[in-house]
């Protein structure tokens, strides 16, 4: 369902600062997959997820969904059909507005936006009922602004809001990594919820490997805008930390050198 | 007493001036707070509005079609820094500064020269300071007329995605929301309301001036301000604010008026102004660099403190004893 050909992308091409920050990457998603995504800091997996999500344009190569080519659609066109969770729990949502708002923004992903109002107490009904399965007692509270949140509370409302219009594609890009052990893995709980329950496809880059492992069908590794390492089916079911750190050194030659990876 | 009764009876004026600059106040708030943009086109709009509104007017065309016409004359000004902003990649407040300096060559044309009266005697126009009391009322009116409308539209899914743009833009991207229509949608909105104003003084004072827009953001600044200051504490109601911010034109006006009775140089009135919206706009941050230490904060300085004391005695005696020592 998603293709991408040949991508490459330089920052600050031609200064002293020049990095290449994908090296001619190809990967294929088929319907359904769930993949994680691994590696090294600079490694590359957040550019190619913006490479996905249109942030800028590619260097040069192709993003192709469903076979439509959509290298050079905006990013807000291209919202209609991804859902997108960031790192930085404050990017997601609107702190000055109330939750519902959120919400309602995000119901009315990839439709045009009228006069109507804003949101109906009908859907008011619908957030509660949705809210309620977050088990976050936030459906209590839908006239709160998102700022006064918690971290791990607005994650999981990015979350909701992400997925809320079925995406063909669901971008996490290291979600659960400016929170605690213990909300990181509530809302990676919701992330499997979601991705089981609307059968969705996504992308999940993350720093830990256990996590890397334990969740998704597919497992890619990045190392210098590459993409090194690609396990799928039996194989990564079957997968430890152990292997995956003997896989990488044989793949980049070099031994895996990051703790948060280890350890997180 | 003489003095106190030429305050009162100076009062409707002030206010009718207040509520005129309340209604471009409210154009600076929704560039300035919702969209997050200060925008300087407003220099040029509220005059463009003024001119538009004069010309039309003494051209015999009907009074409230020369409004109409210079709102939408304001909201063409708003595109054009919109349209500079967004399509051009100019800087905000750049493009409002280039719009502002256009405008000034646009306006002296419409104009046709640096002022223009226009006599509310012999023409029908909707307020006057002949008569200042239904001016007052007049304004009310248009100032209720505008937050209502505001309002209902900042409650719609097209509002809803304006206050989106202004307040996370990665967040409006990913939503799927276009943050450049919803940028020039802001400005020709403010414009509009800027413009609308413009063309309501001009018929307050008699006369279309081609330096009337002069600091016109200063003031709008100021009455968002003083607006905030009041609306916080009492209700975080959108449509309450907005109230408060065409309240805080009318205050502005009022101490206006109390420092010119005073016997402050009107010249000065500008400085004033602008010092005044200068000490509010950095007290957030003077505040939060200075004086918001938590107890934790506190504590740590504290201890800091009475380290570099310690450390500081420490060197001495060690001087001390090292001199004793050379002594010795």
């Amino acid at each position: 369902m998603l293709e991408l050909r040949h991508i490459k992308k330089t920052f600050n091409a031609g200064t002293v600062n020049e990095k290449v920050a994908l090296n001619d990457i190809n990967l294929t998603l088929e319907d359904g997959d769930f993949v994680t995504i691994i590696g090294g800091n600079g490694a590359g997996k957040s550019t190619m997820l913006n490479a996905v999500a249109g942030v800028w344009l590619p260097d040069s190569g192709s993003v192709i969904v469903d076979g439509v080519d959509i290298t050079d659609m905006p990013e807000y066109e291209r919202a209609k059909f991804l859902g997108r969770v960031f790192q930085d729990p404050r990017m997601g949502t609107a702190t000055d507005m109330w939750l519902e708002e959120n919400l309602a923004l995000a119901r009315r992903r990839g439709k045009s936006r009228t006069l109507r109002w804003a949101i109906t107490r009908k859907e008011r009904d619908e957030y509660r009922d949705m809210l309620k399965e977050l088990d976050l007692g936030l459906e209590h509270r839908l006239t709160t602004k998102m700022g006064l949140f918690s971290g791990g509370q607005r994650q999981a409302v990015t979350l909701l809001m992400a997925t809320m219009q079925k995406p063909k594609l669901l971008l996490l890009d290291e979600h659960t990594a400016a929170l605690d052990p213990k909300t990181a893995a509530k809302v990676l709980e919701l992330t499997d919820k979601f991705i089981k329950e609307g059968n969705l496809t996504a992308l999940m880059v993350t720093h830990n490997m256990k996590d890397a492992i334990a969740h998704g069908n597919r497992l890619i590794m990045m190392n210098q805008g590459k993409i090194i390492l690609d396990i799928k089916g039996e194989e990564k079911k079957n997968l430890t930390v152990e292997m995956l750190l003997a896989q990488f050194a044989k793949a980049s030659g070099t031994e895996f050198m990051n703790d948060r990876a280890l350890l997180g | 007493m003489d003095f106190l009764l030429g305050l009162v009876r100076s009062m409707p004026g002030a206010i009718a001036l207040g509520l005129i600059w309340g209604i471009m106040a409210i154009g600076v708030y929704v560039t300035y707070k919702i969209l997050d943009i200060a925008d300087l086109t407003v220099d040029g709009s509220i005059c463009t509005g003024a001119c538009v509104c004069a010309v039309l007017t003494l051209n015999g065309v009907n009074v409230w079609v020369a409004v109409i016409a210079a709102v939408i004359a304001g909201m063409l000004t708003g595109f054009v820094t919109g349209f500079f902003h967004t399509v051009l990649g100019i800087p905000a407040i750049l493009a409002g500064i280039l719009t502002q300096l256009m405008l000034w060559s646009v306006n002296l044309k419409i104009l046709g020269k640096a002022n223009l009266g226009i006599n509310a005697r012999v023409l029908k126009v909707i307020v006057t300071q002949l008569d200042k009391n239904k001016a007052v009322m007049t304004l009310i009116g248009f100032v209720a007329v505008v937050i209502v409308l505001l309002y209902l539209f900042f409650g719609t899914e097209l509002g809803c995605s304006l206050r989106a743009t202004g307040c996370n833009i990665n967040m409006s991207h990913a939503q799927g929301i276009n943050t450049n229509f919803n940028k020039i949608l802001g400005l020709v909105l403010s414009n509009g309301l800027v413009a609308l104003s413009g063309a309501l003084l001009a018929q307050y004072q008699g006369f279309a001036d081609i330096n009337m827009g002069r600091g016109a953001i200063v003031i709008g600044l100021a009455a968002v301000i003083i607006g905030e200051a009041i609306c916080s504490h009492i209700s975080i109601n959108f449509g309450v604010r907005l109230a408060g911010v065409a309240a805080g034109g009318v205050i502005y006006y009022i101490v206006y008026q109390i420092v010119v009775a005073i016997g402050l140089d009107p010249e000065l009135l500008k400085m004033l102004s602008a010092l005044v919206v200068t000490m509010f706009l950095a007290v957030p941050y003077v505040k939060s660099k200075y004086f918001s230490y938590t107890p934790k904060f506190k504590m740590e300085r504290k201890m800091r403190k009475i380290q570099a004391a310690t450390a500081k005695k420490e060197a001495k005696l060690a001087k001390k004893a090292a001199k004793k020592g050379g002594k010795a």
